[in-house]
């Protein structure tokens, strides 16, 4: 049996994640609810057959039967919808810089306790990072991590843009956090080229760079878990080191499903957000086989 | 007499061209000797602004809290003020500035991104600073998307709105035309920053203000990024010939350059190969030493490295992408010798 899902937050990403799911074994999008009237999230989900609702949050919470929300909305709806989708018992991915819940990045730790009702995607950023810098530290702990994403203009949304300063300090904590460095830094550039650029990331992390090829075993190694739910990423180049520190660089192209193959920032976040909700939902089974 | 205020950056651009060396004690000692000489905004900090100490730009050699701390008890009458790229530093990083009473943040975007400023101006303009809309790299968009993103900077609060020339890659008509269209768009002071990768900082810098521009930015000695900036103490003297008043003390100044730039400085800011490739491409000037750096070590030439950028389209800050070049120009060198 599948779980009933719902989207909230109709735009780019909303859009993306409901494509993602119509290809679910384990999911099925019940509705996609929005506050403005006649978007074209809803319009396209209502060609689709899917229900919609304008009432956003409140919609969902009146169908029946809803197991897991995804959040596309932005930190300041989804702090107001986290306690409302907890009282309801329903699971919520956060895909907002709101991290009410603890971070997920599910090549690193797609496990998350029972008791847990809120998963946190951190941001493309991060979701592209984090994997490299946790991949080092494992073995050779990493003093200070720094990143820098580039991203298309095109693929960089308002809320990115009204917000920037929540992508840095977000994807920062996150490296610290999930990735396991002592400190560390994130850094955002918009490119506005034409044609626009794929999603790339340098990764700089300060650490014992004397066994380069375990380093690199383990970076390669990574690489392949996140290739499992993000199959258009990639090292740019083979890592190496520089001193004290290793230099790695990625880059993401999208799988193409409603944004284009060079917003893979926003594709490996609602990549990442798909594998957290089977992951979920392959819980829920076992929990209901026992 | 018509009046021209005059920002110098040799504190913060400045630090490109010694790969963010200078003390807090050696800022403030200067800071000091620019006040003294009439200068009434200085700019201060990392290269790349507030939060910019880092592996991809290079490590300063004081924190940004040290800079303010030394700086803001240094100036009497000159006014402090800082740079905040959006996406490399932070309003947390601001208001540690705002602990030193800082005056003036310019916020500075690329040409077409003047949206991701708004949080920051906004902040700025809630807590009673003075703040400048920079839109780096003006060189690469048109007269209509630059008065575009003019337009927005304002609407977001700015105080001053900049063109910002910062691949030194502008040309004299271009300047005009594009100060203009803004001058005339826009009802707050309009500014210019200009680069001398081309030769013509100072010349380019009075385009600006013969269409209109009432801010410009200038170094003591051109210290800055790439073949550095319009020379100050240069621009100064020109200005006072041909009527502007600036308030700037002309030997003064001409004394700081002898007596502090001088000796800090880790080479002679000439328009060398690498920073005449650097306009002519229209790469962002602050890739010069890194390139540099890259091309040693993957053992390519640095010019063909920042022409790359160019075609690239990269923008400012894109100091990664650098090995990315370099170590492709590599492959294709092997390629071809086999």
């Amino acid at each position: 049996m599948k779980l009933r899902a719902a989207i909230v937050g109709p735009g780019n990403i909303g859009i993306d994640l409901m494509l993602k799911i119509a290809r679910s074994e384990y999911l099925e999008l019940i509705m996609m609810a929005g506050i403005v009237p006649d978007s074209y999230g809803l319009t396209l989900a209502e060609e689709k057959g899917i229900k919609t609702s304008l009432e956003g949050i409140h919609g969902i919470l009146k169908e029946e039967g809803i197991d897991i929300v995804f959040d596309a909305t932005g930190a300041r709806a989804h702090q107001m919808h986290a306690p409302l989708l907890k009282a309801a018992g329903i699971f919520a991915i956060d895909l907002t810089p709101a991290a009410v819940g603890p971070y997920c990045v599910p090549a690193v730790a797609l496990e998350f306790g029972l008791d847990v009702d809120n998963v946190n995607m951190v941001t493309c950023g991060g979701q592209a990072t984090v994997p490299i810098v946790a991949a080092i530290n494992r073995v050779a702990p990493v003093e200070y991590a720094e990143i820098v994403a580039t991203i298309s203009s095109k693929s960089a949304g308002p809320g990115t843009r009204q917000n920037i300063d929540e992508f840095t300090e977000t994807t920062r904590s996150a490296l610290i956090k999930v990735g396991g460095a002592k400190d560390g830094k994130a850094i955002i550039i918009l490119n506005p080229a034409e044609p626009p650029v794929m999603m790339r990331n340098t990764i700089y992390c300060k650490c014992d760079t004397r066994n380069m090829n375990q380093i690199t075993q383990s970076i390669h190694a990574m690489v392949a878990e996140v290739r499992k739910y993000v199959p258009g990423y990639h090292l740019k180049v083979e890592p190496y080191a520089d001193g004290d520190r290793v230099v790695a660089m990625v880059e993401v192209e999208g799988a193409g499903d409603y944004l284009p193959k060079y917003s893979g920032n926003l594709d490996i976040i609602t990549s990442a957000s798909i594998a957290v909700a089977e992951r979920y939902a392959q819980h829920k089974r076992k929990g209901a086989n026992s | 007499m018509k009046h021209i205020r005059l920002i110098d950056v040799t504190l913060r651009d400045g630090m490109h061209a010694i790969s963010h060396s200078l003390s807090a004690e050696q800022m403030a000692v200067i800071a000091k000797r620019l006040d003294e000489a009439g200068v009434t905004t200085v700019e201060i900090g990392h290269g790349d602004g507030i939060g910019g100490s880092s592996l991809q730009y290079g490590f300063a050699k004081s924190t940004d809290r040290e800079y303010f701390a030394a700086v803001s008890k240094a100036l009497k009458n000159c006014k402090m003020d800082v740079l905040l790229i959006p996406g490399i530093g932070t309003i947390e990083d601001l208001k540690v500035a705002m602990e030193y009473n800082v005056h003036t943040v310019r916020v500075a975007t690329h040409v077409t991104e003047a949206d991701v400023a708004e949080q920051h101006i906004g902040f700025a303009k809630r807590h009673g600073l003075e703040a400048i809309g920079f839109l780096m790299m003006s060189h690469m968009a048109s007269v209509e998307k630059v008065v575009e993103q003019a337009k927005l900077m304002e609407s977001y609060g700015s105080d001053v709105v900049y063109v910002t020339d910062s691949g030194g890659a502008m040309v004299p008509e271009e300047v005009k035309a594009k100060i203009s269209a803004v001058k005339a768009a826009v009802k707050v002071p309009v500014g210019f920053h200009g680069h001398n990768n081309l030769g013509l900082a100072v010349g380019n810098t009075l385009a600006a203000i013969q269409a209109g521009a009432t801010v410009v930015d200038g170094t003591v000695r051109g210290l800055g990024a790439g073949a550095g900036n319009a020379q100050l103490e240069v621009l100064a003297a020109v200005l006072q010939k041909m009527g502007y008043e600036t308030g700037i003390d002309l030997y003064k100044l001409m004394d700081v350059g002898q007596e502090v730039i001088d000796p800090i400085m880790h080479r002679p800011q000439v328009i060398s190969n690498d920073a005449l490739v650097i306009g002519y491409a229209g790469a962002y000037g602050s890739f010069l030493l890194h390139a540099r750096r890259a091309a040693e070590k993957f053992g390519v030439d640095s010019r063909d490295i920042l022409m790359e950028l160019g075609r690239r389209k990269t923008v400012g800050g894109q100091e990664d992408l650098i090995i990315d070049v370099a170590i492709e120009l590599s492959k294709q060198r092997k390629q071809g010798a086999l």
